[in-house]
């Protein structure tokens, strides 16, 4: 199995062992191992709690920095939508825009335009036969990997189309071709400005066979410290935004739901919250609906491990960005009835039971067997003091052989306690 | 002889909050054990009506579910009212469940005929004002 790499560091020299993000990973990947946290890669998500929780700062989210890469000619920066949340008092979007033009790149091609595409053909999509309902986001890569590691059923209701960020790197080629036909291929770097981790990931390995289209992963939170300066000096934007409110709407949860432009949806934001929503859809136990949005942060990508703001004031000083804005600005003819075929993808990673003991029944019926056992005799208190995350997690390392030395230290303390009371009693 | 893994429930007949999560917790650990994703679905679908029919219906229960290697055996027994008409209760669309219940989303009459489609066999033994037990079974091969 090709081992999926992942974009969460770890700073050795700060983890202190803690055990905070072993208990809050939704996937329980993490352990403690020679007293600093070790992430299984197989199990990993990429949802960037470990990054929210940790109380020293010791995880990160790798990202590339811009200025590696001016080895370009023309860099085109796609700014995810959550970037307008970021400023105080900002009512034009084109200030962004022509900011990043200051700070060094030549072009820049808006995420929320592609998102309008993306939620154009959506609708379209909606009214086939071809898709099963309800159809499940894509947008999010969290989601997306979630679905392939734990709700294999639940594949084929993911919509079939490339997200925002894709489509706006496809385009953004395109375009720079067509403007300067000087340009070649490895000329054009695409710098997305991601506001998470998991997008970062995504990136990297891709999705199922699909390659993505963009060169280089940029922190939010880097770039926005660039564009401050540059904002406050920039007097009259040049570009003018293609993005309408639906675009700008994506970057936090429901905006994507909404654009669907009927009352036939859910959505829910936060990891666990997103979880819980798959199980019901699973077990068919949701109403009829047509449309599924789960972002894993709460608030969307607004509340994205990247991002400077809070998430709900970042959601609502985008509500004064969208005041004037048109809704939409999608371009797609209204006789079209169909989603052009580069924009369509059914590449997801194949089903991959992570949690799967062994390739045998028997085999897996016996470890079970003795994972129960083993857990009977532990506190069952999930405190996380041995480095896994529950009693459970605990009694399967062992059996899996995977428990790297690890104690119970609650059930040390009660041993030494015991022999404590029988040497008083000795005395 | 073919040994059998069991995972216990009691089902809270008190709190509807907490009905379902026999279901979640079953999932995960046939999960564990390698099951092809459908029967896993089958059975968290059957156990998921189970539970939710011992709380509307007979203010909670006990949930076994037996794991074998050609089969999965899920036993839910309670000690509820009983059921007069096993017939008429596996008629899609009939509901005793009350005004209360229905407006939560429950009670639509198709726990059991969804316990049966879901699962290969189904047995319901009950009695009047002593209780029901209903077994299903899911066949691995």
């Amino acid at each position: 199995m090709n081992s999926y790499r992942h974009s969460v560091v770890l700073d050795v020299e700060k983890c202190t062992g803690c055990t905070t993000c072993v208990r809050h990973c939704p996937t329980e990947a993490i352990r403690i191992n020679n007293g600093h946290a070790e992430i299984n890669t197989d199990r990993c998500i990429d949802c960037g709690e470990c990054i929210r929780v940790c109380p020293h700062k010791a995880k990160k989210a790798m990202c590339s920095k811009f200025e590696h890469y001016m080895h370009y000619k023309w860099k085109i920066a796609l700014p995810a939508p959550a970037l307008y949340g970021q400023f105080d008092g900002l009512d034009d979007v084109d200030s962004v825009l022509q900011g990043l033009k200051d700070i060094g790149f030549d072009d820049v091609y808006e995420v929320a335009k592609a998102a309008e595409v993306v939620s154009g053909y959506t609708r379209i999509l909606l009214k086939s036969e071809a898709v099963k309902k309800p159809v499940i986001s894509s947008a999010c890569p969290v989601i997306s990997r979630l679905i392939s590691l734990r709700f294999p059923y639940l594949k084929d209701n993911i919509l079939p189309m490339l997200p925002p960020m894709e489509i706006a790197a496809m385009e953004a080629k395109k375009k720079a071709k067509a403007e300067h036909p000087e340009l070649k291929d490895d000329d054009i770097g695409v710098f997305f400005i991601s506001p998470c981790a998991a997008k970062v990931s995504y990136i990297r390995n891709g999705y199922g066979d699909y390659k993505s289209n963009v060169d280089v992963v940029v922190s939010l939170s880097d770039i926005y410290f660039l564009l401050i300066g540059a904002m406050k000096k920039n007097i009259t934007p040049q570009i003018s935004s293609e993005a309408g409110m639906i675009g700008i709407g994506w970057a936090s949860s429901g905006g994507e739901s909404s654009a669907i432009l009927n009352d036939s949806y859910l959505f829910a934001d936060g990891i666990e919250n997103c979880i819980q929503v798959l199980d019901s859809i699973e077990n068919g136990n949701i109403p009829q609906i047509e449309f599924v949005e789960l972002n894993a942060c709460i608030g969307g990508c607004v509340g994205g491990v990247m991002t400077i703001e809070n998430p709900f004031i970042a959601k609502t000083r985008l509500q004064t960005v969208r005041r004037y804005m048109p809704v939409s600005k999608n371009f797609i003819p209204s006789d079209i009835s169909f989603v052009p075929e580069s924009f369509i993808t059914d590449s997801l990673p194949n089903y991959t039971p992570i949690s799967r003991l062994s390739d045998s029944l028997s085999e897996s019926m016996r470890m079970m067997a003795k994972i129960q056992e083993i857990r009977k005799g532990l506190p069952g208190i999930d405190c996380g003091a041995c480095g896994a995350p529950t009693c459970r997690a605990f009694a399967e390392d062992i059996v899996r052989g995977q428990n790297n030395g690890r104690k119970c230290v609650v059930l040390e303390h009660t041993e030494d306690s015991v022999n404590c009371e029988g040497e008083n009693d000795d005395s | 002889m073919s040994e059998s893994l069991n995972f216990h429930f009691d089902v809270d007949g008190d709190n509807f909050v907490s009905a379902g999560q026999a279901s979640v917790q079953v999932k995960k650990n046939l999960r564990r054990l390698g099951l092809p994703p459908e029967i896993i679905r089958q059975v968290s679908i059957a156990l998921y009506e189970g539970e939710i029919n011992m709380v509307i219906h007979a203010g909670g229960g006990e949930a076994d579910i037996n794991v074998y290697e050609d089969r999965i055996v899920i036993v839910l027994a309670d000690k509820g009212p009983g059921i007069p008409d096993i017939n008429l209760a596996m008629q899609e669309g009939y509901s005793t469940a009350t005004e209360n219940v229905r407006s939560l989303g429950f009670g639509a009459g198709m726990g059991l005929p969804n316990m049966k489609r879901y699962t290969d066999e189904m047995k319901i033994e009950s009695e009047v004002g002593v209780g029901t037990t209903i077994t299903m079974c899911v066949y691995l091969k």
